[in-house]
């Protein structure tokens, strides 16, 4: 299956309309809300993982930029320096999507950026910092490293 | 009795006997066999002890994870005019000075001056003298600040100064306690996340860490500590170091299993080696949230194979290798001994554990692909004739062991 996450900026305009329910409902794909901050009349926030038919998630999206909202893909948000990470595995207990995990038996630690969800928990859990946040200029002042 | 005739007269119960210098004229040849302690389990296993110890002259360990009781001794030259230096900083984090005129020593723990430590919890702990021994070994140059009072024979009252690791007259790496012979592997049963020298535990026991290299583990492989001993030269940092000493909080009386492993935090080596040669790629400043700083030291230690008890030794494999699980909540902190259980390597390693009835997801905190580098590493340079072993002049204290069958 097709799995992506996103990080989608809602107008004030569209805040309170049932646009996930549509999602669903018309392009048969799975949803799995990981963040959100929508209040009405104010920017909204959500971290969303979609999962179906690629191109189910792709119509998904054009439906989703018909509506003004903004969809920015997380994976590639959050990168792994391999030189500074020494395999400890201590980030393993802290990622809570699994996106940090160990591969037995070598005990090799992997980050999958694709299950990252840019939480940002694992940047100060990493005790030689090898975990970095890198956001877009457009998504700054965005505070969606914030623990969920 | 001496340690040394006592020795001597065990020797004589054993069908391989090996000297020191047998096996290092055989490095020095080019044919010593050597294997890591993870390749050990196999060969004891297949081969059994005895021939084991025939055919393997060495088994190389490793581990590499956060050590603190860790730290260096400078000497970072005079000024003019002459200074005793009173109260030392590098890069703003404090050494200690007060050993000689231009001597320090820097704590892998010692934070930054203006740390905010845990004010704002839990705390970052950025940089801290662990992170100054990388960035010197890396080259790079730091900042030294001296204070001092005057004398008739040093009259300078302060100093500052860039200087690099090469421009110090002398630096060495001295570590009072590392290479913990097992640790406690870590659990939280209290209401609220806690953060501790064991990393960030969840509450209501929902993962537990444990901090050990199992099998490649040095001491682990070398439990009563016949071969690990004053003198021992071994990896270290990425270049060569000595044991100098049993490390402080070394407890040889702790709890032991059937063969002889301790199953609680038990022996610890005091270690030391010229820092100049080492690298930063083994030697790393660590930043533990809401604990604070310290440093991943890269250890490797060699164990010569002298009789088919010290084969055994090192053939252990992580089902035979146990801990402890202790709650870092509540218990620890209160110096409550109370455990919930015992758990193997193999099983910690696993990924889940069973505490207390329930299914725990377990994390690592020490670096096993590092661990098997540095094994490996070592195993190179023996075979390669460029490290030879030492030969202990003295012992740590031990325990009294026998294998019953
Ligand atoms: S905690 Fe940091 S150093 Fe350790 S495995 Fe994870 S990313 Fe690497
Ligand atoms: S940012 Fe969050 S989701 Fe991504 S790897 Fe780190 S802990 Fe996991």
């Amino acid at each position: 299956m097709y799995t992506r996450i996103y990080l989608l900026r809602y107008p004030k305009e569209t805040a309170d309309q049932p646009i996930i329910y549509y999602l669903v409902k018309r392009y048969d794909v799975q949803f799995n809300i990981l963040k959100a901050d929508i209040r009405p009349h104010q920017i909204g926030i959500m971290i969303l993982e979609l999962k179906g038919q690629k191109e189910n998630v792709k119509e998904a999206l054009e439906y989703l930029h018909s509506l003004d909202v903004t969809a920015e893909r997380l994976a590639g948000k959050v990168n792994r320096d391999e030189k500074k990470c020494f395999q400890c595995g201590a980030c393993t207990g802290i990622c809570p999507v699994g996106a940090l995990y160990i591969q037995r038996p070598e005990m090799e630690v992997i980050f999958d950026p694709e299950k990252c969800t840019a939480c940002g928990l694992c940047v100060t859990g990493c005790p030689v910092r090898a975990m970095e946040v890198c956001f877009d200029p457009a998504t700054d002042g965005v505070d969606v490293t914030a623990p969920v | 009795m001496s340690d040394i005739e006592k020795r001597k007269i065990e020797k004589k119960k054993f069908a391989i006997n090996k000297t020191y210098a047998e096996i290092n004229a055989r490095i020095k040849a080019g044919e010593a066999v050597v294997v890591t302690a993870e390749e050990m389990v196999d060969v004891v296993k297949q081969e059994g002890s005895v021939e084991a110890a025939r055919r393997i002259d060495v088994v190389t360990t490793g581990t590499f994870s956060t050590m603190c009781s860790s730290g260096a001794f400078f000497n970072f030259g005079q000024t003019t005019p002459t200074i005793k230096a009173q109260k030392v900083w590098i890069n703003k984090v404090a050494a200690y000075g007060g050993l000689a005129a231009i001597d320090c020593y820097m704590g892998v723990t010692e934070t930054m001056e203006d740390d905010p430590l845990n004010q704002v919890f839990p705390g970052e702990f950025r940089y801290g003298g662990g992170h100054i021994i990388e960035d010197l070994v890396a080259g790079k140059k730091v900042y030294l600040e001296a204070k001092a009072y005057p004398t008739d024979c040093y009259a300078n009252t302060k100093c500052k100064k860039e200087l690099t690791l090469a421009d110090m007259n002398y630096a060495l790496l001295c570590n009072p306690r590392n290479g913990y012979q097992n640790y406690n592997c870590a659990v939280n049963f209290s209401d609220k996340t806690v953060y501790t020298y064991m990393g960030s535990l969840k509450p209501k026991c929902r993962n537990a860490n444990y901090c050990s290299a199992g099998a490649l583990s040095p001491l682990l492989n070398d439990p009563l500590y016949r071969t690990t001993g004053i003198g021992t030269r071994i990896f270290l940092g990425g270049g060569v170091g000595y044991v100098t000493f049993n490390g402080s909080q070394h407890n040889p009386a702790a709890p032991r299993g059937e063969n002889g492993v301790p199953t609680r935090p038990a022996g610890t080596m005091m270690v030391q080696g010229d820092l100049k040669q080492m690298s930063a790629e083994w030697l790393r400043g660590i930043s533990i949230q809401g604990y604070g700083c310290s440093m991943a030291v890269g250890l490797g230690v060699p164990i010569p194979i002298l009789n088919e008890e010290m084969a055994r030794f090192t053939g252990v494999s992580d089902e035979e290798l146990f801990t402890h699980v202790v709650d870092y909540g509540h218990d620890y902190t209160n110096c409550i001994s109370r455990d919930y259980g015992q758990v193997s390597y193999a099983q910690l390693k696993s990924g889940i554990i069973d505490v207390a009835g329930k299914k725990v997801k377990t994390s690592p905190l020490s670096s096993i692909v590092k661990a098997r580098e540095i094994a490996e590493i070592l195993k190179g340079w023996i075979k390669d004739g460029k490290f030879h072993l030492g030969e202990p002049v003295d012992y740590f204290p031990t325990a009294d062991f026998s294998f019953k069958d």
